[in-house]
């Protein structure tokens, strides 16, 4: 199989160039959730690389995922989860790139039986001439009745000349579901940052604040969220 | 402390002020009143430094320094602090955080070492304390959900805790029922009225000045100061009106 193209709508936005020389991928990994078990894992993007996960998660199980996407020139994180009857799954991505950076979250979250929960919340901070991007499809299958899915994703540019994609998408064959959706970009609020000025602090510590405050609750509930939220800080730091 | 020479700016393409000039020295509290669209808050913006507002001519000198020079947030090391009419909310950023980094901030600027986490939740207390404020709020987002009159609260409490040596306060009397202006103004007379410190007032009603009592009183109108007097000026303006007093 040749390397996809822009017309792949999940490779649309991506580093076609990055992922020819990453050409072929390895398998994605498989992780199956038994029913009632757990799952954590946090995947900490550093080195731009693209991992690749397929997720089952079992009756009454659940899976919690919590991405860092921060390094090298293209970094991408493409989920493929089905929930099985009563199963949840969580996932809190953070994306922060600059310069060049091309970032994404790629998800597909699959409901194929009824009464499964699941919960996004993605949030890109983007500054330079980055390029961050969320795909995030939700389909609901014909009898999965009782399914409460939730996007929450939400982008801030640092430049005008960065790039944020985001597309939450709903594919819906059951008619008893709740399904939230919500998306947003935008910039820091300049008020916001004039206020904190004001009281003696420095204009990137302003911004670093504030996006601190974006970004946070992301992490929420991840075995290592100290160490995650300091290397959030940290790649903040370098960009304002 | 702080001398006003021939200000002009403007707001985007508009001129505002118009040529004001007005100086203030240490020990003094002055209050400047006028009509909407005066140029008030213009004022106290232009004075602390927010983009947009644009000195197109004149001259601002603090404590000697040339203060048009400095950023916003060196002015405020600098000891200038704008007490604002509309206190901006800043969701996931905590009073007890925010306070912290901005008085280190300036410490560090001063050449001082920062507070510890004691030593900086020691003064908080006192300070909130004295406005009738509990420690709650101070750890709640900025000003997120506080109603109008705690907002103003805070402001003081920001004040007392920063401690300046200049306080610009932009209409801290608007939107505050009768027992919170009494707060207020007794916060502004403990935290500011000293030898060393200096209050510019800006306000459109008379109240506040019954609790802080001014020793000049400036009209400005049509971007510049057209009459000063002392406090009995404010009551006179009560009860004529700011056009009585142009014709």
């Amino acid at each position: 199989m040749s390397a996809p193209t822009r017309h792949n709508e999940a490779w649309r936005y991506s580093d076609i160039a990055a992922v020819e020389a990453a050409w072929p991928l390895p398998a994605p990994e498989s992780i199956i959730v038994p029913a009632g078990g757990t799952f954590a894992r946090t995947i900490m993007q550093d080195s731009g690389t693209i991992h690749q996960l397929d997720i089952a998660i079992g009756k009454g199980a659940t899976a919690a995922i919590h991405v860092l996407n921060i390094g090298g020139d293209y970094g991408r994180v493409e989920l493929n989860v089905t929930l099985h009857e009563k199963a949840d799954f969580k996932l809190g991505a953070v994306q922060i790139g600059g310069g060049t950076q091309t970032l994404e979250v790629i998800t597909t979250v699959t409901h194929a039986e009824p009464g499964a929960t699941s919960s996004q919340i993605v949030r890109s901070v983007l500054a330079g001439t980055a390029t961050g991007t969320y795909l995030g499809k939700v389909a609901v299958a014909r009898d999965a009745q009782q399914t409460d899915s939730v996007q929450s994703v939400k982008a801030m540019l640092l430049d005008r000349s960065a790039t944020a994609n985001a597309k939450p998408e709903l594919e819906i064959y059951a008619d008893d579901v709740k399904c939230a959706h919500g998306c947003a970009i935008g910039e820091l609020d300049a008020m916001g940052l004039f206020y904190l000025q004001a009281r003696g602090i420095t204009p990137a510590e302003a911004k670093k604040l504030m996006l601190q405050a974006f970004v946070a609750g992301v992490f929420e509930g991840a075995a290592d969220e100290d160490a995650l939220t300091e290397a959030a800080l940290a790649k903040l730091g370098d960009l304002v | 402390m702080l001398q006003i020479n021939n200000l002009h700016a403007n707001v985007g393409d508009k001129p505002i002020l118009k040529g004001l000039t007005l100086s203030l020295n240490a020990g003094e509290i002055h209050a400047i009143m006028g009509p909407n669209g005066a140029g008030k808050s213009t004022l106290g913006y232009v004075l602390s430094g927010r983009p947009g507002y644009e000195v197109t001519e004149g001259s601002v000198t603090f404590n000697g320094q040339d203060l048009l020079a400095l950023e916003p947030h060196e002015r405020a090391a600098a000891g200038l602090f704008l007490g604002f009419q509309y206190p901006v909310e800043i969701p996931g950023v905590s009073n007890v955080q925010f306070l912290r980094e901005a008085l280190n901030a300036q410490r560090k600027y001063r050449g001082e070492a920062p507070l510890t986490g004691g030593e900086f939740l020691k003064v908080a207390r006192e300070q909130a304390g004295a406005l009738g404020m509990d420690m709650d709020m101070l750890k709640r987002p900025v000003n997120v959900g506080f109603s109008g009159g705690e907002k103003k609260r805070n402001e003081m409490v920001q004040m007392g805790i920063i401690d300046p040596a200049l306080a610009i306060l932009d209409e801290t009397d608007s939107g505050l029922d009768i027992d919170a202006l009494r707060t207020v103004g007794d916060g502004i007379n403990r935290i500011m009225r000293k030898p060393d410190k200096a209050v510019l007032l800006i306000t459109h009603y008379q109240r506040l000045l019954d609790y802080v009592k001014p020793d000049f009183v400036h009209v400005l109108d049509g971007g510049r100061i057209t009459r000063t007097g002392g406090a009995e000026l404010a009551l006179e303006l009560e009860r004529d009106g700011y056009k009585e007093l142009a014709a």
